[in-house]
């Protein structure tokens, strides 16, 4: 088959100026993206239950379009929730490049923000963002639902200000 | 339902020399010291012995006392309702103990996370590897003398804020 | 037609799996469905805890306690509260100990709660789950309006508790436990008495009580067994030698097998009744009084060890702590009831399918921070 002459990638991201008409189809795109952030389980540890509970009736994140998968191939965000040890760390990289581009990371909890209070401990990393870029921490511990309902609203926040055809 | 100073009593007269020390009397853990090398026979009598009938091994703990670890068996009887506690004490240059895995199966773990973080080997264990730590960990944490490693698979430990006080800082690390 | 010829592979479960209750993985040798050998790997959540011990002093170790099960948090904090107590000869006042037992009570139920509905969940039904869930936050309500926090609570101290019922708490109870009752016969009308779920659950992995106790089992999972042993009632602690109640076993119901998964279900749910009749008893007998006892603040027991045993909603939890008069532990050994599970399962799987390793699991109630400490 003919290759063709421009590629689709080469196109897109990055490349138009900043005006208005780009600057609409940009929010039109991100209205898109932040309003169904698809987040992957990922609950390590006390964080975790009240993950579960803010998808739970009373602090419902459903109503934000977010639902949860178990995997990262059809994931947008991914939320740890939890202590994370030396012993797990390769594997949340692991799991973090599995998922597809645009793809956002939520720090939830004193644990994943710098190790809480095992900073004590020798198995235990201090903060997730030396193993993957953070986008929002949320702290607390574990931070109620509410807490986590306004991490995803400024990550929503941050979507909408990012620029996706338009130069950086 | 015999105390603590009945069991200690039965325990020193079927294994005489074996019973290095007690402590039943008014004490809030009773407990007997026996011989490393009797230890398989004692416990196999504890199991069976019709009186005795200690069918439940609660934990295995390993404490370090300097020159020698101390391991202890903590164990219960359904049958009978009553409880105690056997002491073998090990030199820190050469930690072996022979495993009861085929008198309780509970055993199994207990001493796969005695030697995890101890370091205590336990002869005749059928699997005997790390439980808790990854595979390749270096050192046994839980001894007085480990020091925290600087980094493990490319993750450096510490975190580089200096300002947030870190108790027992120092001593960890070097 | 000749029987198929299909090889032994190696297939990896975990640590993250929307199943396995915490971050737990196992190596399975399977031939695409039937378990030839699942090797459990543990220790992705191991914190240390047991070295944070020995650098912190006495009162200062409570958090950690919470996270070491922190669906039952109140019920670590007192198995670690009673071994100092125990070791250093303090006595904790009587409105104290009632306070503790409503606390420990509510958080078993809370516990259990999502117990079952993760196991139903993992069968494959999500509104039990949910249903779990929603019941769950007025319980979560009315331990933040006694002690401020929803999930690790802290509550108890040396010596007593930390903070005091406030006005109209009991009363809130009360309701709550008024409302609740009635709840869990339309949960089992949803899910227990479905004929899917008792197929799937009734006749996997049975356990002789020979078996449980060689083990190590303890708790609900003992009890599924038939071995009726309860340390509330065998070998009490606190003020549960003056209250009344039963303690449920497995009994093979709806013709399974004794000791099987769905008997550790039932298991859960009655003691769910016997929770709720437990607290009753104590509303209504709950005297005046402190809720602390004066401890030094620089807290140095006499030298000596201790092991301590409490019932918590998964299994006893032991503290075994060695003290040499100084501010600090020497050494603690905490012993927890799904080490003992998990350490079964390699034994008891075998034979079973992949969706039975699930249903086993979720039958045992393992939770990743008992595990790893």
């Amino acid at each position: 088959m003919k290759k063709p002459d421009i590629e689709l990638k080469e196109i897109l991201p990055g490349r138009f100026p900043d005006n208005v008409a780009f600057a609409k189809a940009d929010d039109f795109i991100n209205w898109n993206r932040k309003n169904s952030l698809w987040w992957m389980l990922f609950a390590l540890a006390c964080c975790g239950i009240e993950l579960m509970q803010a998808g739970g009736p009373r602090a419902d994140l459903d109503r934000f379009g977010a639902v949860f998968r178990a995997t990262p191939r059809q994931s947008d965000l991914m939320i740890v929730a939890g202590t994370l040890t030396l012993k797990m760390a390769r594997r949340l990289r692991m799991l973090y490049e599995q998922m597809a581009e645009p793809r956002w990371v939520i720090a939830m909890g004193s644990c994943a923000n710098c190790g809480g209070l095992f900073q004590l401990s020798y198995s235990v990393v201090r903060g997730v963002d030396k193993v993957v870029p953070v986008d929002v921490y949320v702290p607390g511990c574990p931070p109620r639902p509410e807490a986590l309902t306004e991490g995803i609203r400024e990550l929503q926040r941050k979507i909408e200000k990012s620029k996706v055809l338009r130069k950086a | 339902m015999a105390n603590p100073e009945e069991i200690a009593k039965a325990l020193e007269t079927e294994f005489k020399d074996a019973v290095l020390d007690s402590n039943v009397k008014n004490s809030k853990f009773p407990h007997v010291v026996v011989e490393v090398s009797r230890l398989n026979d004692i416990c196999k009598f504890l199991l069976n012995d019709d009186h005795m009938a200690f069918d439940f091994l609660s934990a295995i703990a390993g404490v370090d006392k300097g020159d020698e670890f101390e391991v202890v068996y903590i164990i219960h009887s359904y049958l009978r309702n009553h409880s105690f506690a056997i002491k073998t004490r090990v030199p820190r240059s050469g930690p072996r103990v022979p495993s009861v895995c085929d008198l309780w199966a509970a055993a199994n773990w207990h001493e796969r996370e005695t030697y995890d973080l101890m370091g205590i080997i336990f002869e005749g264990h059928p699997d005997l590897r790390r439980i808790l730590l990854p595979q390749d960990w270096e050192g046994h944490p839980l001894r007085k003398d480990y020091k925290y490693p600087k980094s493990y698979d490319g993750i450096e430990l510490r975190r580089d804020d200096d300002n947030w006080p870190d108790p027992g800082d120092k001593e960890l690390y070097e | 037609m000749s029987a198929l010829n299909t090889d032994i592979w190696t297939l990896n479960m975990g640590p993250q799996h929307p199943s396995t209750h915490g971050v737990i993985r196992f190596l399975l040798k399977t031939d695409g469905e039937i378990i030839e050998d699942a090797d459990p790997d543990i220790g992705f959540l191991h914190r240390g805890l047991e070295k944070i011990a020995e650098l912190l002093p006495y009162a200062g170790f409570m958090p950690y306690t919470d996270r070491l099960d922190y669906l039952a948090a109140v019920n670590m904090n007192w198995g670690w509260a009673l071994s100092v107590e125990r070791l250093a000869d303090i006595e904790v006042p009587l409105r104290a100990e009632y306070l503790r037992v409503i606390a420990a009570e509510l958080n078993r139920i809370s516990s259990h709660q999502i117990a079952v509905g993760s196991l139903a969940s993992d069968m494959g039904a999500f509104t039990p789950f949910v249903h779990a869930i929603r019941d769950r936050e007025m319980i979560n309500d009315l331990f933040e309006s006694l002690c401020g926090s929803r999930l690790t609570f802290n509550y108890c101290r040396i010596g007593g508790v930390s903070h005091d019922a406030p006005e109209g708490w009991i009363e809130r109870l009360s309701d709550y436990l008024d409302y609740y009752e009635p709840m869990v016969d339309v949960f089992n009308d949803l899910i227990t008495n479905n004929k899917i779920f008792v197929e799937r659950l009734k006749k996997v992995a049975p356990i002789s009580a020979q078996k449980a106790i060689s083990y190590g089992l303890v708790g609900p999972n003992l009890r599924g067994s038939g071995v009726k042993f309860d340390l509330r009632k065998d070998d009490p602690y606190g003020i549960y030698p003056e209250l009344e109640f039963d303690v449920p076993v497995g009994l093979g119901y709806h013709e399974g097998e004794l000791g099987s998964c769905f008997d550790k279900y039932m298991v859960r749910i009655e003691e769910i009744r016997e929770s709720i009749k437990i607290i009753r008893q104590c509303i209504e007998r709950i005297p005046e009084g402190e809720i602390v006892a004066k401890v030094p603040r620089n807290l140095k027991p006499p030298e000596g060890e201790i092991y301590c045993r409490t019932e918590a909603p998964r299994g006893e939890v032991g503290f075994y702590v060695v003290s040499n008069g100084s501010p600090k532990p020497e050494r603690v050994k905490i012993r927890t009831g799904s080490f003992a599970a998990m350490s079964t399962i390699r034994d008891l799987a075998r034979g079973w399918m992949i969706a039975d390793l699930v249903a086993i699991i979720g039958g045992f109630d393992v939770i990743a921070p008992e595990l790893d400490r």
